[in-house]
């Protein structure tokens, strides 16, 4: 917020104009009232494994963090350039695999990866949309340096949380939104039914019935399900309310079967479908996938996305950019050690204390080591496990994030932060300005992850 | 509207309304002991087998103490009919249909499920249960407020509403049959001459001891009582009260899907019974049987509604 001259930034002066008028504790005051606007709404959360504490509340933080349009127009050029890569890559992989031919992406990285469905080979979703929805995870360095951590191309998440965190700041500080022109992020569940409805299968006929498929009350993320589907003004379903009855996709209704033809999931591919992918899955719908490519049902996103945004395919994106773009990336990609290359893991085991080491395939910050805040001991053990399973790991410096205001008991304090846009692909691509800032609440800590102790905060992107 | 829907909706009324009445039991069973010299046990088994957890009871306790039975009708989640099981399930079946219930009604049910976690979360202390009580009482009555007030009268409503009344018209039954069974052997033996303790306790688990002064005599007596909680269609804990609500929300069912199942013959006939049978009728026949007869016509319902609209399959 405030400049090294102490000056506020300028897409803060307004704000903290605001914020000096303030007293700090009818603010901290305002803040409980959050928490008790969230409790009582149930905007919550489960953490797996914890049994006595199953639903938890993502502590939210109430100075919002500020984008200006200038920032925003350069940010959205990037991802709205990277989704596009990411749709054409996804195409190619599943037909010709042209970037593997041209020698840019190595086979077996594709064919041996567990997200590469070999069952979408030759199939070309409706509309040729694979990514319907995607959450790109920026983080930002400097002024005008951002970097995408993560393409989330499979099921992103947190979109409530965006929604909420505006709904609950327009309550409480309405003069807030007098004040300065910030864009509205509220028609999202308009733009995403609308999206949805925009890709139905070609065996639709008439208005498109969508639905969202969750896998029930006990996943982590059933609030944003049902609210998601409360929003859009479509039915929220589970895989025991679906069935396959001639060649549709049909749910179980009070007067019979009525078939559905978009398909908004929130069940990942091995679980979608029992006959085609893990035969014990009891969230899926046997079938689906002979439906989907009899072209009679849209699946958002489309089975097999996550080859696009697997960690180990990710320090190939700016080829993959350049690829299919024929462009430079506009964003940055972070530097990335692949530890399957010999060389590679030689330099991470040299530097782990500088370096963040992820999981090929992990996901909510576990089984990650950050380097510099890890102890001896815990290096020591990582780098055991490195050695074991080189191929399961990539490595990344640690960027010095950029920090946002938070309010803590004693006035604002600087914490780092991420970003995650969410970004519509139908005919075109739409990214809501705005999306889900996430804040690391321990002082110092680089970790966001709301399963880690992470928060979240309101998003402006100011007009200007 | 999704099976599934129907029937978390469905459920969800009938636990809020199973959590209402067993605080009820509770709250006449702690009336019963305060108007007693001697030992209250006795009346505390009279709750349990009211509320239908009597065996259950004693299969995780070995002694019957009025501690122990306020406790397991209060918060123990061994009885799926405690409050709070009740609260919980019923909160359970709310998180599922979410998307069904007005901002308000899901509301309401959540803070009620937050507000008795927090107060149940220990043994509740004997001075501390007529507050723990009223907050049940006033927590189940926000639900209901909300729920009137703000939701849509379509078929999310018809189906709520006959969870409520099934469940309901199953309480009202138990705890007729149950007192009866106990108190009657003496009526018959000694006359006229009742407990009246006893007889007030049944009204008050169905909060009606000062509707009944209103619509009878000052005086309890069992015929007036059972006609009371039976035939009188203006009490609205009578089962004659509740298949009326459930025959006009099955009738509304009905017209909008254009389709009659076996439900709507069940309530149908149960209704015309009610109506038609005097109270001295059913005492001749012998009431026990005929609220057996009922308590399993009342299941059969259910389960031809479960089947008809497609709960589970």
């Amino acid at each position: 917020m405030i400049n090294a001259d102490s000056s506020p930034r300028q897409p803060y002066s307004t704000y903290h104009q605001w914020y000096a008028s303030q007293d700090r504790n009818r603010l901290i005051a305002k803040s409980k009232e959050a928490e008790n606007i969230f409790r009582k709404t149930g905007i919550t959360f489960a953490v797996y494994g914890h049994a006595d504490s199953s639903e938890k509340l993502i502590p939210f933080d109430l100075i919002p963090r500020i984008i200006s349009g200038r920032e925003w127009r350069r940010l959205a050029q990037g991802i709205e350039q990277r989704v596009i890569a990411l749709n054409a890559f996804l195409d190619d992989i599943y037909h010709k695999q042209e970037i593997i031919r041209a020698g840019r992406i190595p086979r077996e990285l594709i064919e041996k990866n567990d997200a590469f469905l070999p069952q979408m080979i030759g199939f070309r979703p409706p509309g040729g949309v694979y990514t319907h929805i995607v959450g790109t995870d920026i983080v930002r360095t400097g002024e005008d340096q951002f970097y995408v951590l993560e393409d989330n191309a499979r099921t992103p998440s947190g979109v409530s949380y965006m929604l909420e965190n505006r709904e609950t700041m327009m309550q409480m500080f309405p003069e807030l939104f007098h004040q300065n022109r910030v864009r509205p992020v509220e028609n999202y569940p308009y733009l995403l039914r609308q999206s949805l409805s925009s890709l139905a299968p070609p065996g639709c006929a008439g208005k498109p019935r969508v639905a969202v498929l969750t896998p029930g009350i006990y996943n982590s993320a059933f609030y944003e399900h049902a609210f998601l589907a409360d929003m859009m003004g479509v039915e929220l379903v589970e895989g025991s309310d679906l069935r396959v009855i001639d060649g549709k996709v049909k749910m179980r209704t009070t007067r019979g079967y009525e078939a559905i033809d978009v398909l908004y999931r929130r069940v990942d591919d091995d679980f979608l479908d029992p006959l085609t992918f893990r035969p014990d899955s009891a969230l899926g719908i046997p079938g689906i996938m002979d439906v989907y490519r009899a072209g009679n049902i849209t699946i958002a996103n489309a089975p097999g996305t996550g080859i696009s945004d697997d960690k180990a395919i990710y320090s190939y994106m700016p080829e993959i950019v350049e690829f299919y773009t024929g462009r430079k990336p506009l964003l940055e990609n972070v530097p990335t050690w692949r530890c399957s290359e010999p060389q590679s893991l030689k330099y991470v085991l040299e530097h782990l204390e500088e370096l963040v080491v992820k999981e090929v395939h992990g996901s909510g910050g576990y089984g990650m080591l950050v380097g510099p805040t890890a102890t001896k001991k815990e290096r020591a053990a990582f780098a055991e496990k490195l050695r074991e399973r080189p191929g399961n790991y990539i490595a990344q410096p640690t960027l010095s994030l950029s920090t946002v205001p938070i309010l803590v008991n004693k006035g604002i304090a600087p914490r780092h932060v991420d970003l995650r846009p969410y970004v519509l692909v139908s005919d075109k691509v739409q990214i809501i300005p705005g999306g889900l800032t996430r804040v690391a609440l321990k002082e110092g800590s680089l970790v966001v992850n709301s399963s880690q102790g992470g928060g979240t905060k309101d998003t402006w992107v100011l007009e200007d | 509207m999704l099976g599934r829907t129907a029937n978390g909706l469905y459920w969800m009324f009938r636990y809020i309304e199973r959590a209402e009445n067993s605080a009820r039991l509770i709250d006449a069973g702690l009336r019963m002991s305060l108007t007693r010299s001697e030992s209250s046990e006795g009346d505390w088994d009279g709750v349990l087998q009211s509320a239908g957890v009597r065996e259950l009871y004693d299969e995780v306790h070995d002694t019957l103490t009025s501690s122990d039975a306020i406790d397991f009708l209060l918060r123990d989640r061994a009885n799926p009919s405690s409050v709070m099981s009740c609260i919980e399930a019923g909160r359970h079946n709310a998180r599922m249909v979410r998307t069904a219930l007005t901002r308000e009604t899901w509301e309401a049910t959540n803070e009620c499920w937050i507000e008795l976690k927090a107060m149940l979360a220990n043994k509740a202390r004997p001075a501390d249960m007529p507050e723990i009580i009223d907050a049940i009482k006033r927590r189940a009555g926000l639900i209901r407020g909300a729920f009137h007030g703000t939701m849509l009268r379509n078929e999310i409503f018809n189906f709520s509403r006959i969870g409520t009344f099934i469940e309901r018209a199953d309480n009202t039954a138990r705890i007729l049959d149950v007192k009866y069974y106990v108190l009657l052997p003496a009526v018959s033996a000694v006359g006229s001459s009742m407990d009246n303790v006893q007889w007030e306790s049944i009204l008050r688990s169905v909060s009606a001891h000062r509707a009944y002064g209103w619509v009878y005599d000052a005086e309890l007596k069992p015929a007036n009582i059972a006609d009371f909680l039976i035939s009188n269609g203006r009490m609205p804990r009578s089962l004659a009260y509740c298949y009326e609500k459930i025959a006009s929300n099955l009738g509304y069912l009905a017209r909008e899907y254009g389709e009659r199942h076996a439900a709507h013959e069940t309530a149908e006939e149960t209704l015309a019974s009610l109506r038609s049978q005097s109270i001295s009728d059913i005492m001749d026949r012998g009431l026990h049987e005929y609220l057996e007869e009922f308590i399993s016509h009342n299941n059969r319902l259910g389960q031809e509604i479960t089947d008809g609209y497609r709960f589970y399959q």
